[in-house]
């Protein structure tokens, strides 16, 4: 008998192109007619408001610092209020002439986050480079040195406050929320239902209540005479309440982690540490990008609700700045506007990381 | 056979019991005592405890009763004694387990480096010989999913090498893998066993127990039903269970 030898059929094209523009809007905008029907009708919709919000924002747009010419008649959008009160929207109460300050501090701080984020400056130099910065930074916004006038952290506001808070927090919140997270999966019971019972309590509660119990309830407790910073006690705050959340994510990510992973480790005689750092965090935290980033950016804008404790961020001092000024006040919503950009800005690179970040960490799961 | 090797056992179990919270029973009166150099190939059906008896070995579980002793150090809750018998106690899982986020020569230097001590350079330069030895040097700096299964398991056996074990165990190391894969890794594990590292084999691969077993271990039901050299356990087994297994997995 013979043995009939095996040949493979060639590859062949697909008999439809499925690559291209052309092919991308047949299938995606004309695919039947329920899709051909919906592509028209959004279609018209952009066409008719797309023009009249350009030509509010744009056309017809005043950006002259007079709010008489805003409120002539056929006039779009006043974005004369920000020229007018850029100033305190983005330092608030912080003293006119010693703005510059919070101007340096801020691009400093700014700066160093940015560079943080990259791989080429990720050196044991840097934990020191943001001891230096946030020396900088207090000083700098304090005063009380070297002819600078000193200026209370009450005064201080705008975004140099959003930034500050933000990222003080942010850094300050992952160690907190590595180690109750790493503390709720212990065999160690005290550990563990002390981090469950913390994040439980923090989670059973509203930031706003948090940061209440900081600014006017914390003092009450205290022995008389001892103060504790108003800004300190809401960074204490913000920076608690994070963390329990950011826990949580870790969290999800440590249990998707295969027990056989843990196992191989202890074979290879990794202690828990060991095992902890190098074999299952990395892991778990490649997979909760999307979770941590979350958080990070809910917590930038979460810092807006300090308001009500009298510290002024970026939206608080929005408010301060036009509502005390009756002749700009009906025009707030340009201003919303334009810290709605800023927090944009913001957010969206930070998102934008987070897909960077991404990419970094799953390089090994490509194929 | 016998007389090349020590008398002196390098692992022994004494009435060892096992079991997974209160009723349920995994290892009963385990008696066991593995000669230096051994090779035992350990079957039986699913649920009979072999892989847990092997896992007690590196005390990835605990017994409860009962005496283990391991290159005479006894596995109690003592951690010093357990790290101790982990150095000496290589093991290769039937997942593989190699961590996904290294690459393949990370995965074999990671223990010698952060455990051992070794400088990097060298950790790298042993890991590569033990690369070679399971004919996938080349692939040293892929990541493990880039791999196929076969591919990965001989890794783990390189990883596991690397700490030079006088102990290797195999949990169903060619259980997960394509027909057409398992014969790379036996091959390799028929390599090792002519090197006279003790071996304790959790499989279902009849050809590799005949060919290098010194001694066959049929377990049912948490004990050991009945043990014997392979030619005899294969062709004149003694118990009706084990004739009854043998004639399930030899009979297609």
């Amino acid at each position: 008998m013979n043995a009939t030898t095996f040949q493979p059929i060639p590859a062949r094209p697909a008999p439809v192109n499925t690559e291209g523009p052309v092919a991308w809007v047949k299938s995606n905008l004309m695919g039947d007619w329920k899709t051909t029907l919906s592509t028209v009708l959004i279609g018209a919709v952009l066409l008719w408001y797309v023009p009249q919000i350009i030509n509010w924002a744009f056309i017809t747009a005043s950006w002259a610092p007079r709010y008489e010419a805003c409120s002539a008649e056929g006039v779009g959008a006043c974005w004369g209020v920000i020229t007018e009160k850029y100033r305190i929207i983005l330092f608030g109460r912080y003293p006119y002439e010693e703005q510059w300050r919070p101007l340096i501090a801020t691009t400093l701080l700014t700066g160093l986050l940015v560079a943080s984020c990259m791989r080429r400056f990720w050196h044991l130099w840097l934990p020191l480079m943001w001891l230096a910065v946030l020396t900088i930074f207090f000083a700098l916004m304090y005063g009380n040195f070297g002819g600078l006038t000193k200026v209370e952290t009450d005064r201080w506001g705008g975004l140099p406050l959003t930034i500050l808070l933000s990222s003080l927090s942010l850094v300050l919140c992952f160690p907190i929320a590595l180690v109750v997270a790493l503390g709720r999966r212990s065999k160690l019971p005290a550990i563990r239902s002390f981090c469950t019972i913390y994040v439980e309590l923090i989670r059973g509660v509203p930031l706003i209540s948090v940061l209440f119990m900081a600014s006017f309830m914390f003092p009450l407790f205290m022995p008389q005479g001892t103060q504790i910073d108003v800004l300190l006690r809401v960074l204490v705050g913000i920076t608690l309440f994070a963390a329990a959340y950011m826990a949580e994510v870790i969290r999800g990510g440590l249990q998707a982690i295969p027990k056989g992973q843990v196992e191989a480790a202890a074979t290879l005689g990794l202690s828990y540490w060991q095992t902890q750092r190098m074999i299952v965090l990395p892991q778990a935290l490649a997979m909760v990008v999307p979770g941590i980033m979350n958080n990070f950016i809910s917590t930038f804008k979460d810092t807006s609700l300090v308001t009500i404790v009298s510290l002024y961020e970026l939206t608080g001092a929005l408010k301060l700045g036009i509502n005390s000024d009756a002749n700009w006040r009906p025009f707030i919503i340009e201003g919303y506007f334009f810290i709605a950009l800023i927090y944009f800005v913001f957010c969206f690179s930070m998102s934008r990381y987070s897909r960077w970040v991404e990419k970094q960490v799953n390089k090994s799961k490509l194929r | 056979m016998a007389e090349t090797k020590s008398t002196q056992p390098i692992i022994t179990f004494d009435k060892v019991n096992k079991w997974y919270g209160n009723n349920f029973h995994v290892l009963r009166d385990i008696d066991l005592s593995v000669a230096k150099g051994e090779r035992i190939v350990i079957c039986g059906p699913s649920g009979s405890g072999k892989s847990t008896l092997i896992r007690c070995i590196n005390r990835l579980e605990e017994h409860q009763q009962g005496h283990l002793i391991v290159d005479g150090v006894e596995l109690t809750d003592d951690v010093k004694a357990i790290d101790q018998v982990r150095k000496e106690v290589g093991m290769v899982f039937q997942q593989f387990n190699l961590f996904p986020h290294l690459t393949v020569l990370e995965n074999l230097t990671l223990s010698p480096m952060w455990v051992g001590k070794m400088p990097k350079k060298e950790a790298e330069e042993k890991a590569m010989i033990q690369l070679k030895r399971v004919r996938i040097a080349e692939q040293a700096g892929k990541y493990p999913l880039q791999l196929s299964g076969g591919q990965q398991q001989r890794v783990a056996i390189a990883r596991a090498l690397c700490l030079k074990p006088k102990i290797m165990l195999f949990d169903e190391p060619t259980s997960a893998l394509d027909p057409e894969m398992i014969k790379e890794v036996l091959d390799v594990m028929i390599a090792m066993a002519d090197e006279g590292i003790t071996m304790l084999c959790v499989t279902h691969e009849m050809g590799f127990a005949k060919a290098v077993a010194d001694r066959v271990i049929f377990m049912d039901q948490g004990q050991i039903v009945e043990q014997n050299n392979p030619h005899d356990f294969f062709n004149n087994p003694q118990s009706e269970r084990s004739k009854d297994f043998l004639s399930k997995i030899l009979g297609h």
